[in-house]
């Protein structure tokens, strides 16, 4: 059972949470124009690394609150936990966040010039 | 095939050697080097991976195959789940191959000449509320237009079928009615691997264990080989059937596939006497049990909630499987855990599975099975075995392409069977 720190009600058991898959996905607005391979890519396609990983979490039967954590897939060891809309400090968070795919995704480099 | 088969197993076999104390058989299948290059390279020494291979040389007569795995067969998903076998599939697309699949189990042992003990002992799904009942019953109706066969039970019929099950309407949640697919059952695992294994080896392809792929090279927008942990190979078709391992191949390769890795839980108990000789699913509360030929009971229930390569879960999901199958099987109530696993299970967003070409030229990828892939390792390995050797699907794997999340084609079959498999 993972035990997750979440940032307003420190330790808790993995139980009380629900996980929310890969963190930092940005929706594109309305107005980006999108071809469908790159709205699949925002939709549909999902970093999936054997190794650090930035994810959402949520407290659901805590304080309901979605937060970020930095978490190694293989070992489960969580570095960082830090909230949601910021980006990870850590070395190992900074280096997930880099080198996840979604960096050169269209989806989200029209959506961050917007 | 057959007169190829350098040693074929028999009652006769079996006796033979049984007069030489059993120290004579000959090994099932050879331990070749790599070779410098093949025609087709397929990743992934499971059932699957090892079917595509043994069609690719059978059906399809191709000579120069190998299956690279990077630990030993059927280490992975094949030997790590609950070994169930059903075609009972709300969508068409979804009953036409997991149909395909179970036709071929039929025959399967005979074609292979190996045992892979396929019991057709039935799949009975129970339905614990009204609403679900009504579903199940659309469902059946939608099943047996596909022809595949599937029937309604009430709580009376099923405590006839299953008499240590507990009907009793006061339990949290009580069993309303069923729907069982006799044709269903369940097959040995590690038999299926070796099965394939030993029949696609007496047609020439070389199995090599304990050989890890690291990057996979392109020429432009083309498939040239791997570099594996037994050096460069080069292929021109490169078939990937790697479960869990489906995005790390992909990256390797540049891809960007729908795939979330979750580890998939299972557990069997201490061997007992026979009490239970058919397979019972439940999807909301949530469990699957059988019992083995060995006399263990055999759970599952649903995945994990985060990522995961670890073949590992978190503890309180075996707890609620276990405490969903004493609610309903009180009389296992006082029985001992023996072992304990997981595995690590392609999940994608409309559980149905990828069986494609990709933008890269002589890349194939067959991916995405979940949490039910087992049940469908014939089909899976005959259906990509001829997406390979012809470059193009045919009618059953049509459905299943990479691009069906562009076009919004999904094959939805979470809502209907996504849970227990």
């Amino acid at each position: 059972m993972l035990n997750i720190k979440c940032p307003n009600c420190g330790y808790r058991d993995e139980s009380e949470f629900s996980c929310g898959g890969e963190a930092h996905i940005i929706r594109p607005g309305y107005e980006v124009q999108l071809s469908d391979k790159d709205w699949a890519e925002y939709l549909f396609m999902r970093y999936n690394p054997k190794g650090n990983f930035t994810e959402r979490w949520f407290h659901a039967h805590g304080c309901r609150k979605w937060f970020n954590i930095v978490r190694n897939t293989i070992t489960n060891e969580i570095y960082e936990v830090y909230s949601a809309g910021s980006l990870p400090k850590s070395t190992e968070g900074r280096s997930a966040y880099k080198s996840n795919w979604r960096r050169h995704s269209q989806a989200e480099i029209k959506a961050l010039k917007k | 095939m057959k007169d190829k088969i350098k040693q074929k197993y028999s009652i006769f076999s079996l006796a033979k050697n049984s007069l030489s104390y059993h120290l004579n058989w000959k090994k099932a299948w050879r331990t070749p080097e790599p070779k410098k290059s093949y025609d087709v390279i397929i990743i992934g020494g499971g059932g699957h991976g090892l079917a595509t291979a043994y069609y690719l040389a059978s059906v399809h007569g191709l000579k120069n195959i190998a299956v690279l795995e990077k630990n030993w067969l059927g280490g992975g998903n094949t030997g790590r789940n609950t070994t169930i076998i059903r075609s009972n599939y709300l969508w068409d697309e979804s009953a036409s191959i997991y149909e395909h699949a179970l036709k071929l189990w039929e025959t399967l042992s005979t074609e292979l000449n190996f045992n892979v003990m396929f019991s057709q002992r039935g799949v009975l799904t129970i339905s614990h509320s009204e609403h679900e009942l009504k579903e199940m019953s659309r469902r059946v109706h939608a099943i047996r237009l596909n022809g595949i066969d599937s029937e309604i039970l009430s709580p009376e019929e099923i405590k006839k079928f299953i008499p240590i099950i507990n009907t009793d309407q006061s339990i949290r949640y009580p069993i309303m009615g069923g729907f069982l697919q006799k044709r269903g059952g369940t097959a040995r695992h590690d038999a299926v691997a070796w099965g394939y294994a030993r029949a696609a080896d007496n047609l020439g392809v070389d199995i090599i264990q304990n050989c890890e792929v690291t990057g996979i090279i392109r020429d432009q927008n083309k498939v040239k080989g791997v570099d594996t942990t037994k050096g460069y190979i080069s292929t021109k078709k490169l078939g990937i059937v790697v479960a869990g391992h489906s995005s790390v191949l992909g990256e390797m390769a540049g891809l960007r596939l729908p795939i979330q890795s979750r580890p998939l839980q299972a557990l069997v108990s201490e061997p007992i006497k026979p009490i239970l000789d058919t397979v019972i699913m439940s999807n909301a509360v949530h469990m699957y049990i059988s019992q083995s030929d060995k006399g263990e009971m055999v759970l599952g229930a649903g995945v994990d909630k985060y990522n995961s390569y670890a073949q590992k879960g978190s503890f309180p999901v075996p707890q609620h499987m276990i405490a969903a199958a004493v609610e309903l099987f009180p009389v296992l109530s006082r029985l001992r855990m023996l072992r304990h696993w997981g595995g690590i299970v392609d999940t994608c967003p409309d559980a149905s599975p990828i069986i494609s070409k990709t933008d890269i030229d002589g890349l194939f990828f067959n991916c995405g099975w979940g949490t039910g892939g087992f049940k469908a390792t014939p089909g899976s390995g005959h259906v990509f075995a001829d997406l390979i050797a012809n470059d193009n699907p045919n009618k059953i794997s049509a459905p299943y392409t990479l691009d069906r999340f562009n076009t919004g084609y999904l094959i939805d079959e979470h809502g209907a069977a996504g849970v227990a498999h």
